[in-house]
């Protein structure tokens, strides 16, 4: 079958073309080694089936991102019978400057000239067959949204591959000619494929070019420095060559385009006019953060618009408490969509729960398979599952935002700060984005272009609070006021999220100065034409990350649910742990689990944090909720419902709404103070995420670098939770903490001074090799 | 010698060299950003850095450091 690689610049609508061209056959994978999205698919409505795989979007052929490095290995490697060149017709320079590069590769190309109905609506025009004679390439004018001369494009690439090519250059023209004719030669004699596009590259002193030939290499530099005394580059030639191929794009290409009138700076378009609203320099910041609060609050409010003050008879018209309609909709307020879904989706697996218990007690199956079949394997999913609305809403918000371009415009404004901590304004998005669910937000640091950089990101991403991480917040915070009679809820729960936030910036800081040491990335990035994202990209963008999350959902995410219901529902005879009743409710009795026993063994090490061996006999109970809430973070109040019935039954005497009931009994039970409380929130925040946010950060981080991630969450929460208690118990602890990190502080200014000498100093050799 | 990064808003200038090394200097080009080039500085983030530009019938933003190497007349 015949291959097809779809190449071109970011926003030049490659991937609506991939859409349009391949549907519902497409595939989302990995390149190796990278986190790249590689999609692949086919095209089915020409004569033959045609594979066409979507190379990442980029600028250059240049060796310095990984896109650039994947688009020409996979080109160079894996042949392609063609390359389709997707080009911006409103951009032409910058687009064809890619194109040049593409021609000197020995493979068919074809232009698809995008966009051109844009063009036509300002009255201008380009000339395609002039266009199409000078280039020496087909081109064909196509729309990807409305999915235009889509056929005739591929009619075309199939004619391109039957007449095979050659590579040519547009450098042949230049002063540098000479230069590379010789490489070239040098390079068939090696035999050598593509010797065009590898000569060019060899003049240009391309990293990996220079590495693969250094004899080639060598010999080029000699005769540059003796045939080209005249370069008013003084013999840099990347200079040089990148001028001379815009220099030609500028003298035969571009002059194919007549605009109808001359374009002027002052004159704005419909985007540079909502730009200049929405990057203002006072008004921008509030307006984003207004969109973020909208974002927020169309996925997790209960109030939608605040129309339930005003619309009380909407809640009688939903009917008694109870029904279906009234708990899906209605919660005081209207629900928000994000909320509405979440109900029916929730409804919907208690359905199934509801369902299964009876199914299975009609067959008369045995409890405890019943038990793992309805708790452990569809408690599991449907734990998961219950998150898929919001997350899902989350991110159709925000790829609304991505495809409209107002993404690019948000990392512009806030670049300044969060340069300051090593990464760029990139990296803001996701991070709010954790305030929601941290799975969408680790996904969507793929926008960031350096890896080291987006590693760090992915791993401070938890400790934005997440929605699942707020009811333990409450929960707590609403005990420690009940039975201590300390400070105020709402203070307390702020404060949390502060330190989570504060922890998060100092974590970034530290890590770019350590292990994810390198160079602020250069932030040089194109900010796109504002337009309406197209409805069928959305929704193939939103069902390739719902089909993502539901094979995760019933692969890692399963197995580990499972796993966490058998250690807390068997104890070390392999025998099930039986039941408490109270009232209507029915509690295992965790206490007596393997769990349990795993729970006393490790409690002794939570002892700097305030939950450990000072507490009483049962002191485990912490490090079990903290364990059953890696399943979902909001179990760790239903594991110390169910750990009260077991413990203080009396005491407990059932669930309450907002579990400060559970937390009582449990501060009751184990003699916790305030500032082990405090701690153990501070610890649930920032330890290890639930296991749908693991199994995102694993896709993310890449399985090598998965386990410092692992390492450095649990590092982290036991850092931070123990500062916590060790200064809230005992105030002179200060004195001791401030000392460690002055000396955390000297050491990693003194490490960096070390490691920049040894990297000059392989600079050194490298050059004198 | 003026550099791009000394623009004033609503500023217009050609491109004279480029400085810098590695993979900033080459994306600069990439994007670009060459000799005889015309640009035009279209504002400023709010916070003053990074700068918006119009350069080739584009919009590009890039952050004062690395302007910084851009020499314009």
């Amino acid at each position: 079958m015949l291959r097809f690689a779809l190449v071109g610049n970011p926003n030049s609508g490659k991937t609506t073309l991939f859409n349009e061209l391949t549907g519902s056959t497409a595939h989302v994978g990995n390149w190796p080694g990278v986190t790249v999205d590689k999609k692949t698919g086919t095209y089915k409505k020409g004569d033959e089936p045609v594979d066409i795989v979507d190379l990442p979007g980029i600028y250059s052929l240049s060796p310095y991102t990984p896109e650039e490095v994947i688009a020409r290995n996979f080109i160079l490697d894996e042949h392609p019978d063609c390359v389709i060149n997707i080009v911006d017709a409103t951009n032409l320079e910058r687009n064809l400057y890619l194109t040049t590069q593409l021609m000197e590769l020995d493979v068919p190309v074809v232009v698809a000239l995008n966009m051109t109905d844009v063009l036509d609506k300002n009255g201008d025009r380009i000339d395609v067959k002039t266009l199409e004679k000078r280039i020496g390439l087909p081109v064909v004018e196509i729309s990807a949204l409305k999915g235009n001369n889509v056929e005739k494009l591929m009619t075309r690439a199939i004619e391109a591959v039957k007449n095979g090519r050659k590579g040519s250059s547009v450098l042949k023209e230049s002063a540098l000619s000479s230069a590379i004719n010789n490489a070239e030669i040098a390079l068939k004699l090696k035999e050598v494929e593509a010797p065009l596009f590898h000569a060019v590259k060899l003049v240009e002193k391309d990293a990996i070019e220079v590495q693969t030939h250094p004899a080639e290499s060598r010999a080029v530099e000699a005769f540059i420095r003796e045939n080209l005394t005249q370069d008013p580059f003084n013999g840099d030639m990347e200079a040089a060559i990148a001028d001379a191929r815009y220099k030609y794009i500028t003298a035969h290409f571009s002059s194919t385009l007549t605009r109808a009138r001359k374009p002027s700076y002052d004159e704005l378009s419909k985007s540079d006019k909502a730009d200049k609203v929405l990057t203002h320099k006072w008004a921008g910041i509030p307006i984003f953060l207004v969109i973020m609060f909208a974002i927020f609050h169309l996925t997790f409010s209960e109030n939608f618009l605040y129309l339930g003050s005003i619309i009380p008879a909407f809640g009688e018209w939903c009917g008694v408490e109870g029904n279906a309609v009234k708990t899906i909709f209605f919660a005081g307020g209207i629900n928000s969509p994000g909320v509405i879904l979440f109900n029916a989706m929730e409804l919907f697996t208690g359905k199934v729960e509801e369902w299964l218990s009876l199914g299975l007690d009609g067959l008369g199956a045995n409890p405890i398979l019943a038990g793992l079949i309805v708790d452990g394997i569809w408690g599991g999913v449907a734990s998961v599952l219950s998150f898929l609305p919001q997350i899902l809403v989350l991110f159709l918000l925000f790829s609304i935002l991505e495809d409209s371009g107002y993404m690019a415009r948000v990392a512009f404004m806030l670049d300044r700060i969060f340069r300051r901590f090593g990464v760029s304004g990139r990296a803001f998005m996701p991070m709010i984005m954790g305030f929601g669910c941290s799975v969408p937000a680790m996904i969507n640091t793929r926008t960031m272009a350096d890896e080291k950089e987006r590693q760090a990101t992915v791993r401070v991403i938890p400790f934005f609070s997440c929605g699942a991480k707020l009811p333990i917040l409450l929960a707590v915070a609403g005990g420690i006021v009940q039975v201590f009679d300390f400070g105020n809820a709402d203070v307390i729960t702020y404060s949390m999220y502060l330190l989570g936030m504060v922890t998060a910036l100092i974590s970034l800081l530290v890590m770019r100065n350590t292990t994810q040491r390198g160079e602020a990335s250069p932030f040089i990035m194109e900010l796109p034409t504002y337009h309406m994202p197209g409805f069928k990209n959305l929704m193939l963008h939103l069902w390739d990350k719902a089909k993502h999350f539901i094979t995760k959902a019933f692969t890692i995410i399963l197995i580990s649910c499972v796993a966490i219901w058998f250690l807390s529902n068997f104890n070390w005879q392999w025998k099930h742990v039986g039941y408490i009743t109270i009232g209507e409710e029915e509690f295992a009795r965790t206490d007596l689990s393997i769990l349990a026993s795993l729970g006393q063994f490790i409690q002794p090490i939570f002892t700097p944090l305030g939950f450990g061996s000072q507490l009483n006999t049962n002191g485990w109970v912490f490090a079990v909720a903290a364990m059953l809430g890696l399943i979902a973070k909001e179990d760790v109040i239903a594991a110390f419902g169910t750990l009260a019935a077991c413990l203080a039954p009396m005491a407990f005497g059932g669930s309450s709404e907002d579990g400060i009931r559970e937390v009582v009994v449990m501060i009751e039970a184990t003699g916790i103070g305030v500032a082990g409380l405090i701690s153990f929130i501070a610890f649930n925040m920032l330890t290890i995420p639930c296991f749908a946010a693991v199994a995102a950060a694993r896709g993310e981080i890449g399985k090598e670098k998965f386990k410092w991630t692992l390492l450095f969450w649990i590092f982290t929460s036991f850092l931070v939770s123990s500062i916590v208690y060790t200064v809230g118990e005992f105030v002179w602890p200060v004195v001791i903490w401030l000392v460690v990190a002055a000396m955390a502080v000297v050491g990693i200014v003194f490490y960096n001074k070390y490691a920049d000498k040894k990297d000059a100093q392989k600079r050194l050799l490298n050059a004198k090799k | 010698m003026k550099l791009l990064s000394q623009l004033k808003i609503g500023e217009q200038a050609t491109v004279v060299a480029v400085h810098g090394e590695g993979a900033v200097r080459r994306r600069l080009f990439d994007m670009g950003i060459t000799p005889g080039a015309e640009v035009y500085l279209r504002k400023k983030a709010p916070l003053g850095d990074p700068i918006e530009i119009a350069i080739r019938g584009y919009e590009l933003t890039l952050r004062k450091a690395e302007a910084a190497n851009v020499e314009v007349k």
